[in-house]
């Protein structure tokens, strides 16, 4: 039996419990097992990765130089609008919600999520949404090409891949809600006794709040999505001026949209960050209660600033003042965070395996993108920066070294717990130093060519940018080839090559994932845990924890 | 209780919990479809987009004329999608008293070899004069149909509201012809009046 279904199981006992997984492939399509599906979800973030840089990689030689050389800039856009949709929708999301795949139900000691079969169809579903999406691109008039944002009217000139990219929307739109409300079940309803909401692991806290931003946030870009398909087949006018509508009202529901979409591709990074650094700080995480509280304020006001990506449509001054004020107070919580991880690294007993590495590198560099974020919050500037590569580096600078390298420290931390066995610490730290300074190489000089005015989207440039252009198309080079290191070390571990993980992986790791061995068996916590002081990961300013510099024992 | 139906309770409290989510997912689907008229609504009450919400003027109430200002009104006109159609004012701005009736023509001309369905979008600059620029005559309150190569004159009767904010003294007022043959086709009426969106 290739899944297991736990309603048919408990007929039969306990004792077969303990059989292992299916062999073949109807193992992987019928799975219902979270770590099955977490193994799924991480191997297809990462196949989207790959394409997604390849496109990029498209990007960067047709910006070489200025004027035109490889490929025709109907082509450059399809490519700057699959790059984006690929990374956001295939790689950070899918890995995040591969993570948690993985991670919550054995951080909440649960044996499973809730909604297992609700599980298996949320994955199955991305093959057939992105092969909807990427097959536009062999179709009469490409691939989608008007941004992203699919902004109207430009959009509606996509040829018949149109509604191919719409519905490839609405099933990644489907998939990541039932992820959503899988985690927010799990992890309200599974909880092993004695774990109170504020004794949780901080990754299982920013992605609950993830999970509800999902849950508000994905219907509405449906709709908005829903609303482009009627305009251009059924007659309807939501976004033409000519029948009524205003295209400017579809910016407003996609950024509505938008906006606490970002913060759904940082929330869960900041959980990993908030666990990595303390198990090599070997301190408890500074700030546990501010840290919840950090985060359920900036998904709160991840609603009332989506307009700061509209300052140019031609707002009235007070909206400009609102939007402007609302995004400048998101900085204060993030600086809470930030503050925290800092105040936990500080005089700790520190050590830098890759995990940590990259957890650090993501503390200064994701500030680096906040910063530029706060310059481009200041309205009167953005009707300089808007449109321009400044904008390209800030998110960028958020969302790579922030999100993508979150999704990789988080691999490295907790690949020796799935599959038992340690990756090469050389060739982790060789692969993070090139990471880190070649992602510094590729988006650092596009802050300098946005500010001096180099537009975004656009295959051809003015000649004075051609210097920080070829940096940027070295950086992302030397940038995509070193991510096969990191490839080749976890397949590594796939394949067990390599010295054997203990139980406890990392001297200063607690957790209810460290209790289990390593490689976690195939079913773990079928019956709750009870927890102890030691695998308490919350510390309360006030209340005791685990004390500092102890090693746990352990077999 | 059993260990069992403990098992069933949790599954069943997941199931509905599950359910619950659902309904919220379904909702925040309406919500983004009800966004539109939302906007709309407030676009209206505050005229903040430069849309010239409930501007026709009512001929026979006309406020006094305030002869002690005067107030340029600058016309615009531009053929959304770029389009080969001929489409002017015949002035490009005239200078009046808040309160006076005044009128001016647009020129507008079919040049391709079809026939064709235009409506014209106006919109007003800054967005606090959008409210007190009235009209009692424009092209812009029906469709207008072009047969294949005619052209047309049509006439704008319009009056500034002597309630115009005092720093206001240049009102740009734009039109935009949008090519509707299409969905005038689907529907004999638009589905909105443009006036009051
Ligand atoms: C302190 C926090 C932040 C502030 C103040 C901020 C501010 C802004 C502003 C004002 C813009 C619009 C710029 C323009 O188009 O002219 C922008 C764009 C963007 N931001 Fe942020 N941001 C912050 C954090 C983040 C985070 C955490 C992410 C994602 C992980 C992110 C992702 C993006 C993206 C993807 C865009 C560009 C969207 C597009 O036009 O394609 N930002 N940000
Ligand atoms: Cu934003």
């Amino acid at each position: 039996m290739a899944s297991h279904d736990h309603a048919h199981d408990h007929a039969h006992g306990h004792d077969d419990h303990h059989h292992g997984p299916a062999k073949g492939l109807m193992r992987w399509i019928k799975t219902t097992n979270h770590k099955d599906l977490g193994t799924l979800y991480l191997c297809f973030s990462f196949t989207m990765f790959f394409i997604g840089g390849l496109m990029s990689l498209v990007i960067r030689a047709e910006l070489w130089h200025p004027g035109l050389q490889f490929v025709d800039p109907e082509f450059f856009n399809q490519m700057t609008t699959l790059h984006a949709l690929v990374m956001i929708f295939g790689g950070v999301m899918p890995g995040f919600t591969g993570l948690a795949n993985w991670m919550v139900p054995m951080q909440v000691g649960a044996s499973d999520m809730a909604l297992p079969r609700v599980n298996n169809w949320g994955f199955w579903i991305l093959p057939f949404a992105f092969t909807l999406l990427l097959s536009t691109l062999f179709m009469p008039g490409g691939g989608p090409a008007g941004g992203w944002t699919m902004y109207p009217p430009l959009v509606l000139q996509t040829g018949e891949g149109f509604p191919f990219l719409i519905f490839a929307i609405h099933l990644m739109g489907i998939s990541s809600i039932t992820g959503a409300i899988n985690v927010v079940v799990t992890i309200l309803n599974l909880r092993a006794p004695g774990m109170s909401l504020l004794k949780m692991p901080l990754f299982c806290w920013t992605w609950l709040i993830t999970a509800y931003l999902l849950i508000a946030t994905m219907p509405v870009l449906a709709g908005a999505v829903t609303m482009l398909l009627t305009d251009k087949y059924f007659g309807t006018t939501f976004f033409s001026a000519g029948g009524g509508g205003d295209p400017v009202l579809f910016q407003h529901v996609f950024w509505f949209f938008g906006h606490p979409e970002v913060y759904i591709l940082i929330l869960p990074a900041f959980g990993v960050v908030s666990t990595i650094i303390p198990t090599f700080a070997r301190k408890s995480l500074f700030g546990y209660d501010s840290m919840v509280y950090a985060t359920a304020s900036i998904a709160f006001l991840s609603f009332i600033v989506w307009a700061h990506h509209m300052f140019t449509v031609g707002m009235p001054l007070a909206g400009e003042l609102f939007f402007m004020f609302s995004t400048m107070l998101i900085a204060v919580p993030t600086g809470v965070k930030v503050f925290n991880w800092i105040a936990t690294m500080w005089r700790g007993s520190m050590t830098f395996e890759t995990p940590m590495l990259f957890a650090i590198a993501f503390v200064f560099l994701f500030s680096i993108g906040g910063f530029s974020g706060l310059m481009l919050a200041i309205a009167p500037v953005d009707f300089q920066y808007h449109d321009t590569y400044f904008v390209v580096a800030h998110f960028h600078y958020v969302l790579v070294p922030g999100a993508v390298f979150s999704i990789i420290a988080a691999v490295y931390y907790w690949i020796p717990k799935w599959t038992g066995v340690m990756y090469n610490e050389t060739w982790g730290k060789i692969h993070f130093w090139l990471s880190a300074i070649f992602i510094n190489v590729t988006f650092f000089p596009q802050h300098f060519s946005g500010l001096a005015g180099m537009q975004r989207r656009v295959p051809d440039y003015a000649v004075q940018f051609v210097d920080f252009n070829m940096i940027s198309t070295i950086g992302a080079f030397v940038f995509f080839i070193a991510q096969f290191i990191f490839i080749f070390n976890m397949i590594g571990c796939m394949a067990r090559k390599g010295q054997k993980a203990t139980d406890r992986v990392w001297e200063g790791a607690h957790g209810l994932e460290w209790t289990v061995p390593s490689p976690a068996p195939y079913h773990t916590f079928e019956d709750p845990p009870l927890m102890t002081d030691t695998e308490l990961t919350a510390v309360h300013d006030s209340g005791a924890g685990y004390s500092d510099h102890q090693p746990p024992k352990h077999a | 209780m059993s260990e069992e139906a403990q098992d069933g309770g949790r599954k069943r409290s997941s199931r509905q919990h599950g359910l619950r989510l659902v309904v919220v997912v379904v909702a925040m689907f309406g919500f983004g479809f009800a966004l539109g008229p939302i906007y709309d609504a407030l676009c209206k009450v505050t005229g903040i987009n430069g849309k010239t919400s409930g501007m026709q003027a009512n001929a026979e109430a006309l406020p006094a004329i305030d002869t002690s200002r005067w107030v340029t009104v600058q016309f615009i006109t531009t053929v959304n999608g770029g389009r080969p159609w001929e489409f002017r004012p015949e002035v490009s701005e005239v200078r009046v008293h808040p309160g006076q009736l005044s009128t001016v023509s647009f020129h507008a001309k079919n040049t391709e070899g079809r026939d064709l369905v235009a409506q014209a979008v106006p919109n007003v600059a800054p967005w606090n004069a959008a409210k007190h620029l009235r009209k009692t005559e424009c092209f812009c309150f029906n469709n207008q149909m072009f047969k294949a190569g005619e052209s047309k004159e049509m006439p704008v009767r319009f009056m500034i509201d002597p309630a115009l904010p005092a720093d206001v003294d240049v009102v740009t007022l734009s039109y935009t012809f949008f090519d509707v043959t299409e969905s005038a086709a689907h529907k004999t009426a638009p589905a909105k009046d443009p006036q009051q969106s």
